[in-house]
């Protein structure tokens, strides 16, 4: 409803967005300022929207704890691999489901799409024993794999598909008159038209991946293979006690540099993921 | 040039266009499908399997027991609150990130200076490191953490947010919402966006109302967005499970256990895996059962389809 608005609604609206903003915005700040502050001021009463006593020592003692580099380079080419594989199977499969004419294609993607209807929750025993049987507990392999090729891959898929429905044919005909095989149609055509989809489809494998707890906990035993928030949870004292200040520190480094990504290319995030043809 | 490439000839090629072009397609969808068989349902078909059968990994078991584990899951003293709680965690969910969803949405699509900056702070959630969101939260609903020491500067004693029944999860189902519902609003706003301005117009003509607008042209043509966002809400909220286990370990009780924590807690930590798998099979049950519903309803909710 862009219709103009008069200038006491306006103030009104930026009123109400401003304090709805609080809860999206206050968390992140206080875990940014509350990661440098001393133990002894992190419950402070008032609270302390800026930090009294400076400590940035909480930062060098992640390190310490945990070997946090290593951490962070496991989550790190996890979703790297995820990612582009996803974005590899995903695509192929979506065009081929769109555009090409196949015995038996909608049937079998109807059995791709069951894969929306089983999340990885109700298969984690089995997937555990076949890992298992397979020597692959502790290692990256299952949180490599299952999402690459099992039930995440088929959202993704889906995009993909709906993405390629909607492309007009000429191109694609064009193409084969010039004696192109199907491969290079996809590769050279098709593809290079899908950026938008596939942008989306990355931004939320990468997100996916580098949120995933259950799969971790369950597949990784070692501190040496844990991914980041598999680490964030362990920063406990003797006691079992939770250290915030450092916690909130690992935290922080977690979190911080997907958010500068995000603010960066906010434009290309939020308008690739408006378009990722959910339209029915 | 490219026509003389294909050299005449009297016998039919067995490699005919139609024929290359199904090859290509089995091609491009194999490693899905393959993929698909071997992480999703086979493991489907051994979890029905191993639910048959009393599996106790410490023990070394494994005997097949037919549907004692199903008879089980019927006399579980504690199903009934775990599927209460999901229930309630599910519902209170959905409300809230679809209504907050589209409220957002609507304020975002007005025309005001500076709304791609809100957009980008209410969106900003989304790409905060889940679990990293999680503790902060947990920090701030501590007794004696951020919430309520903001709540006593004017004068109000908070409750133990995270250790009350009542409250804890009222905060788990706000904790989510605030995280995820940058999602939704992204995608009400693009169907927003995607009404015809003329019909508005039209409506404005007509002496309609900026709320009778809403609910007779925005609300029916948006219906398609409203009705895949909610599937996918529901069927992500069933999924929950690091935010259970940061901030409330499935406590106080076990007024915050959903079915995937309780899932976890028998095969993980308890390793009883014939009742964990009986446990993940009801899940898929409820998943399956909603999104049929949910996809039945659409011919009576849905308005316009593509």
């Amino acid at each position: 409803m862009k219709t103009d608005l008069s200038p006491r609604m306006k103030v009104a609206l930026y009123g109400l967005m401003c304090v709805l903003l609080i809860p999206f915005v206050f968390p992140t700040w206080w875990m940014l300022t509350s990661s440098v502050k001393p133990i002894s001021d992190i419950f402070a009463f008032p609270p302390d929207l800026w930090p009294r006593r400076f400590d940035f020592t909480t930062y060098a003692r992640v390190f310490e704890l945990q070997p946090f580099a290593r951490q962070y380079w496991n989550s790190a080419y996890i979703a790297a691999l995820v990612t582009i594989g996803t974005m590899i199977v995903s695509s192929m499969a979506g065009y081929a489901f769109a555009r090409i004419k196949f015995p038996f294609s909608n049937a079998i993607f109807m059995i791709v799409l069951l894969g929306l209807l089983i999340p990885s929750e109700v298969t984690i025993v089995p997937l555990f024993q076949m890992f298992l049987k397979w020597g692959m507990i502790n290692t990256h392999w299952p949180l490599i794999l299952v999402p690459i090729f099992g039930a995440p891959s088929v959202f993704a898929t889906f995009v993909m598909r709906q993405f390629f429905i909607a492309l007009p044919g000429e191109l694609e005909e064009a193409a084969r008159v010039d004696g192109l095989g199907r491969f290079k149609i996809f590769w050279l055509i098709a593809l290079p038209l899908a950026k938008p989809a596939l942008g989306a489809v990355a931004i939320f494998t990468f997100l996916h991946s580098w949120n995933l707890y259950l799969e971790p906990i369950v597949f990784l035993s070692s501190t040496q293979m844990f991914t980041l928030p598999q680490a964030l949870t362990q920063f406990t004292d003797a006691y079992g006690g939770a250290m915030w200040n450092i916690q909130l520190a690992a935290a922080t480094m977690t979190a911080i540099p997907v958010l500068l990504v995000f603010i960066v290319a906010q434009k290309q995030f939020v308008e690739g993921l408006a378009h990722t043809g959910l339209k029915g | 040039m490219t026509i003389a490439a294909g050299t005449p000839r009297r016998k039919r090629p067995f490699w005919t266009i139609e024929r290359r072009d199904a090859a290509a397609g089995y091609l491009f969808i194999a490693p899905q499908l393959i993929g698909i068989v071997t992480f999703v349902l086979f493991p489907l078909g051994l979890v029905f399997y191993y639910s048959l059968h009393e599996w106790n990994v410490l023990a070394n078991t494994f005997n097949f027991v037919g549907a004692a584990n199903y008879q089980m899951l019927l006399a579980d003293k504690a199903l009934p609150q775990v599927l209460l709680s999901s229930a309630i965690f599910s519902a209170g969910l959905v409300i809230l990130n679809m209504s907050l969803a589209l409220l957002l949405a609507v304020l975002l699509d007005q025309k005001l200076k500076g709304i791609t900056v809100f957009r980008t702070l209410f969106f900003s959630p989304v790409v905060v490191s889940l679990v990293a969101w999680t503790i902060v939260w947990s920090f701030l609903l501590q007794n004696n953490g951020g919430i309520n020491g903001l709540l006593q500067l004017i004068g109000v004693e908070g409750p133990n947010w995270l250790r009350t029944p009542a409250t804890a999860m009222i905060s788990v189902v706000v904790v989510q919402v605030f995280k995820n519902v940058g999602l939704n609003m992204i995608l009400f706003l693009a169907a927003l966006q995607g009404v015809p301005k003329e019909l508005y117009e039209a409506a404005r003509v007509d002496g309609a109302g900026r709320f009778k607008q809403f609910r007779r042209i925005t609300l029916p043509l948006i219906s398609p967005t409203i009705l895949l966002t909610s599937i996918i809400t529901i069927v992500g909220s069933l999924q929950v499970f690091a935010q259970i286990a940061v901030l409330t370990q499935g406590g106080p009780g076990m007024t915050t256990t959903v079915l995937v924590y309780y899932l976890y807690q028998q095969a993980f930590q308890f390793h009883f895996f014939g009742y964990g798998s009986t446990l993940s099979i009801l899940l898929f049950v409820i998943v399956a059962l909603l999104t049929f519903v949910q996809w039945q309803m659409r011919k009576r909710i849905v308005f316009y389809e593509n």
